[in-house]
């Protein structure tokens, strides 16, 4: 076996820990009776030592892909994503250690595995570098970034455990319906890695050509094309015809392929979401709620907030300190307002207003929880949005 | 107004919540921090008395009292976050895309983006981070930053540094972690201080009353952080002065030597070759095979000079003193300057060279010319008596709107000519159009046309030449900014007050951050003892 496959190996394992992590959390919570301490126990550290095998696993995917490349995986979507995935497990791992909350690792896994799984849609294959990103600084920059996000990550699933254990679900209000759009984005990446999985084992492709400025060029589609690109014409035959054009609006690179992966991705993750509330019969942040019943709100919320006070530092530095250093040698600049910079100093901004919203009375709780889902989103928006749409030097795929 | 005796016997500045040695609540001040309306004392500055807070009549008074809020303070900074954010929706106009139909920005938004690119350009949001407005509003988190540091640094620190173990019971019994013990004994009471002091508590006693307390210097942690952002903002300031910050661009040709703009003629570089290669190892053949050509690597052969001058007006005389290169990435000092690779132009063409032919049989041929692109010169005589005058030069280029050839750059990158071509002993010159793949007789009557025979090419280098004098003083703030971060985030300032009082132990505690982690030293040092794990009084899990 080459070391690309051992790598791969590698990452399937350590999300199939991570899978049967979660089960085993699941488990210990259902155990309420004393009498079934012990076995609580047993549980808890199966599950433990799952996530940190799991862990250990993905340091290898991570070790050899590196070794294989010759640079570290943190260079494209995939890269990156898949680290921030591993990021917010390492600081799940240290958080769990600490607080020893079961809870947390039945929340923070699956996000964490929604994560890996969206990066493994992106190209896998190694990349080569482009000279700007061939400096010890981007590795620096990029994982200190991640693991900041990573952290971060877990104020969002405390802050959403929160929310979805103390909303009122006996009616209907505004925050409930917030609640669940906020679940229902979560089933759009599923849905996204759901459709996007299908056609790939099926192969499929449709390639259109279009012009852009004097150039005529090619993009090929993996998804059944519902939006053409913007002034494209099919050239595939036997497959599925457009149904209209992407607008013109739409920036960026493949801004075509990207809108059609979204109409899929929303379709998808939308039946699921559908078939999920006919099976429960309510909505589903009603039906998670009633596995928080046990945990005290109190505790959600502080850890909510430490996690802030403990990625909010290391953010800084990978995200502002070490990427002016990095942009200094490379570019002669430390900064330059690139899209990417400046969403990365608007992250910065918000949680620093999160923070000294939390020295004043009336900012804890509820509102404190949706700043801390809000600033994932600002995260999350950064990452794909702006580097998927925005044109930029950052722009990776 | 005047200042407080506490019944306690210490007295307080005007404005004191609560007592700075006891801790008990000043009647008719608890509105201030809010304190009269819930169960919980606020414990923020631990009560201290704020200029903010307790004047607030004079015209400076309120411009204090203003920056010094925290509110003021998270909206100036979300405002900032706004703002930043207009920035981003269109691209500014430095990254306005190079193969954009049009790059001047009265055009490019309007073209590309609408009626709402007309707006965002007419309302300046296409330089928005440059922008006056924008800087005003850093400027007014840099001034809200120091106010509100000053307001508040100086009374806490006099508070904590005179608190006194014992406290009135109003304060303790209004902390958040609260318990009244009977029955406990004096042993156990040590045992308890002995654990506390285990675990690195420092303990002041007096009168049997305790306090232990760590953690302290954390306190100071956001006034550092914020050192560290002023300093930051004073760097920016610092940039853009000349003495600090110097940059400029060159484009270097291949073989040519430069001088670097804005040195008064001190030093040049040469251009010795740029190289630029790319990516080819087998391993990443599939990721290749789909991206296309990925280059790998951009890079300069330089040298530069420094230009003696031994004679005013006399030609200058370069001396070498450096001979290097420079790549992307690696960027190369001299003096008090650094070279950075910054862009690069492939393939320019340097210069062609003409032939005169008859037009219905190109093998006849009346010899040719060579036109040095950078430096054409306006007439070219041949041996043989032909004479060819540039009546028009495009170095680059292109058909603008209305169809009429122009030029898109100062670049020879794809050169075209209207050449005059004057046969031997004739004064009507005949009109030609020549360029790369184009041969253009503009009348159809003429007998000779200029066939390119040859060229020259050339790779073009961009060369950014800077200093920039404030980087130490951002690396500086961006050091003190992280001390204070991690100073104030990640240790605490937790204490813990034991009072005997009627024959009952009462025990409070408070930190400011990590209640978790206290409640647990809590329950450590009080293990076996009579003394009752304290109780948490926040509202949050009762109002819910
Ligand atoms: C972008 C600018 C700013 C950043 C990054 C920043 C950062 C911080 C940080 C990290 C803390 C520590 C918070 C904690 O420990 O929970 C803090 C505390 C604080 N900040 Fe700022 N700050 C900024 C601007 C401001 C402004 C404009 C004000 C003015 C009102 C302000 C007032 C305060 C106050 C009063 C504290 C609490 C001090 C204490 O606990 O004794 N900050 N700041």
């Amino acid at each position: 076996m080459d070391l690309l496959s051992v790598s791969s190996t590698a990452l399937y394992t350590a999300f199939f820990g991570y899978l049967l992590a979660t089960f085993f959390f699941g488990a210990t919570i259902r155990d309420k009776r004393t009498d079934q301490h012990r076995k609580k126990r047993t549980m808890e550290r199966i599950a433990f030592s799952l996530t940190v095998a799991g862990f250990l696993a993905q340091l290898v995917y991570f070790i050899t892909r590196w070794i294989a490349s010759g640079h570290a995986p943190v260079s494209n979507m995939f890269e990156f994503v898949t680290f921030l995935g591993m990021a917010l497990v390492l600081a799940f791992i240290i958080l769990y250690a600490y607080y020893r909350l079961n809870f947390l690792g039945l929340f923070a896994l699956p996000i964490a595995m929604i994560i890996i799984a969206y990066a493994s849609m992106f190209p896998t294959e190694i990349a080569p570098l482009v000279p700007s990103l061939q400096s010890h600084w981007l590795y620096i920059h990029v994982t200190t970034v991640a693991l900041g996000q990573g952290i971060l990550g877990i104020s969002f699933v405390v802050g959403l455990m929160y929310l979805i254990k103390v909303t009122d679900q006996s009616r209907r209000t505004k925050q409930n319906f917030w609640l669940e759009f906020v679940i229902y984005i979560l089933f759009l990446v599923i849905g996204f890695v759901a459709i996007t999985t299908t056609f790939n084992a099926m192969d499929y492709e449709a390639t259109f050509e279009y012009s852009q400025g004097n150039n005529t060029v090619t993009t090929e589609y993996h998804l059944p094309p519902i939006a053409a690109p913007n002034g494209g014409t099919l050239i595939t035959e036997g497959v599925m015809e457009p149904w209209f054009e992407t607008p013109a609006w739409f920036q960026g690179e493949d801004a075509g392929r990207k809108f059609n992966t979204l109409i899929w991705s929303i379709i998808a993750g939308s039946i699921i979401y559908l078939a999920a509330r006919l099976i429960f019969r309510k909505r589903i942040g009603a039906t998670i709620q009633p596995l928080l019943r046990n945990i005290k709100a109190d505790l959600l919320d502080e850890i909510e907030y430490r996690s802030v006070t403990i990625g909010f530092p290391v953010f800084t530095l990978g995200g502002l300190i070490f990427a002016a250093i990095w942009a200094e040698i490379a570019w002669g600049r430390f900064w330059g307002w690139d899209p990417k910079e400046v969403w990365a100093l608007i992250t910065w901004f918000f949680y620093a207003a999160y923070l000294h919203l939390r020295l004043s009375r009336g900012w804890h709780g509820e509102k404190s929880a949706w700043l801390a889902v809000i600033g994932f989103g600002i995260i999350m928006f950064n990452l794909i949005v702006v580097n998927l749409v925005m044109a930029g030097l950052h722009s990776y795929a | 107004m005047k200042e407080i005796k506490c019944e306690c016997g210490h007295v307080n500045p005007i404005g004191t919540v609560l007592c700075e040695s006891c801790g008990k609540p000043i009647e008719g001040n608890q509105h201030i921090d809010g304190n009269d309306k819930k169960r919980l004392l606020n414990m923020r500055y631990d009560g201290t008395a704020r200029r903010s807070q307790t004047f607030n009549k004079t015209f400076i008074d309120k411009v204090w009292a203003f920056f010094s809020s925290v509110k003021v303070g998270v909206w100036l900074i979300v405002l900032a976050l706004i703002a930043s954010i207009l920035g981003t929706i269109f691209p500014q106009e430095q990254y306005i895309p190079i193969n954009a139909p049009n790059r001047d920005p009265a055009v490019f938004y309007e073209a590309q983006y609408g009626i709402f690119g007309l707006i965002y350009y007419q309302l300046g949001f296409h330089n928005l981070y440059s922008s006056v407005w924008y800087m005003i509003l850093i400027a007014l988190i840099g001034v809200s930053l120091v106010i509100c540091s000053l307001d508040r640094f100086l009374p806490l620190y006099k508070a904590l540094k005179i608190q006194k173990p014992k406290k009135h019971k109003t304060f303790l019994s209004r902390q958040r972690l609260y318990s009244e013990s009977e029955n406990v004994t004096d042993e156990e009471l040590k045992l308890v201080k002995e654990r506390l002091a285990k675990m690195r508590y420092d303990i002041t006693e007096e009168n049997g009353n305790l306090l232990a307390e760590k953690g302290r210097f954390s306190r100071w942690g956001p006034y550092v952080n914020h050192i560290g952002l002023i300093i930051i903002l004073i760097a920016a300031i610092l940039r853009m002065t000349p003495i600090f910050y110097f940059e400029e661009y060159v484009w270097v040709r291949e073989g040519e030597t430069t001088v670097i703009p804005g040195t008064d003629g001190e030093y040049y570089i040469e251009n010795i070759d740029f190289i630029f290669d790319v990516h080819d190892d087998e391993k990443f053949a599939e990721a290749l095979e789909k991206e296309g050509m990925v280059p790998s690597n951009y890079q300069t052969d330089l040298i530069v000079y420094r230009a003696d001058t031994p004679l005013p007006g006399a030609e200058p005389e370069l001396k070498p003193i450096l001979e290097d290169s420079v790549q992307m990435n690696k960027p190369l000092e001299f003096d008090k300057f650094t070279i950075y690779q910054s862009g690069y132009q492939l393939n320019e063409f340097s210069s062609m060279t003409f032939a005169i032919q008859e037009k219905d049989n190109e093998e006849n041929d009346f010899g040719s010319f060579t036109i040095d692109l950078t430096n054409p010169e306006s007439e070219y005589e041949l041996d043989n008596g032909f004479r060819v005058v540039i009546d028009q030069y495009y170095p680059d280029y292109y058909l603008d709107e209305n169809g009429v050839p122009a030029s898109e750059t100062n670049y020879p990158r794809n050169p075209a000519f209207v050449f005059l071509v004057y046969p031997p002993d004739e004064n009507a010159p005949e009109i030609s159009f020549v360029g790369i793949g184009r041969n253009v007789d503009a009348t159809g009557e003429n007998n000779y046309k200029l066939g390119i025979q040859d060229f020259d090419m050339r790779d073009v280098s961009g060369l950014s030449v800077k200093y920039d004098r404030s980087l130490p003083f951002f690396g500086i703030g961006a050091a003190i900014f992280m001390i204070g971060v991690i100073q104030g985030m990640y240790w605490q300032h937790r204490r813990i007050w034991i009072n005997p009082n009627n024959g009952k132990v009462l025990l409070a505690a408070h930190t400011n951050k990590n209640w978790f982690g206290i409640k647990k030293e809590i329950e450590i040092a009080i293990k076996d003892t009579n003394i009752t794990m304290v109780e948490d009084q926040q509202e949050l899990d009762k109002s819910s």
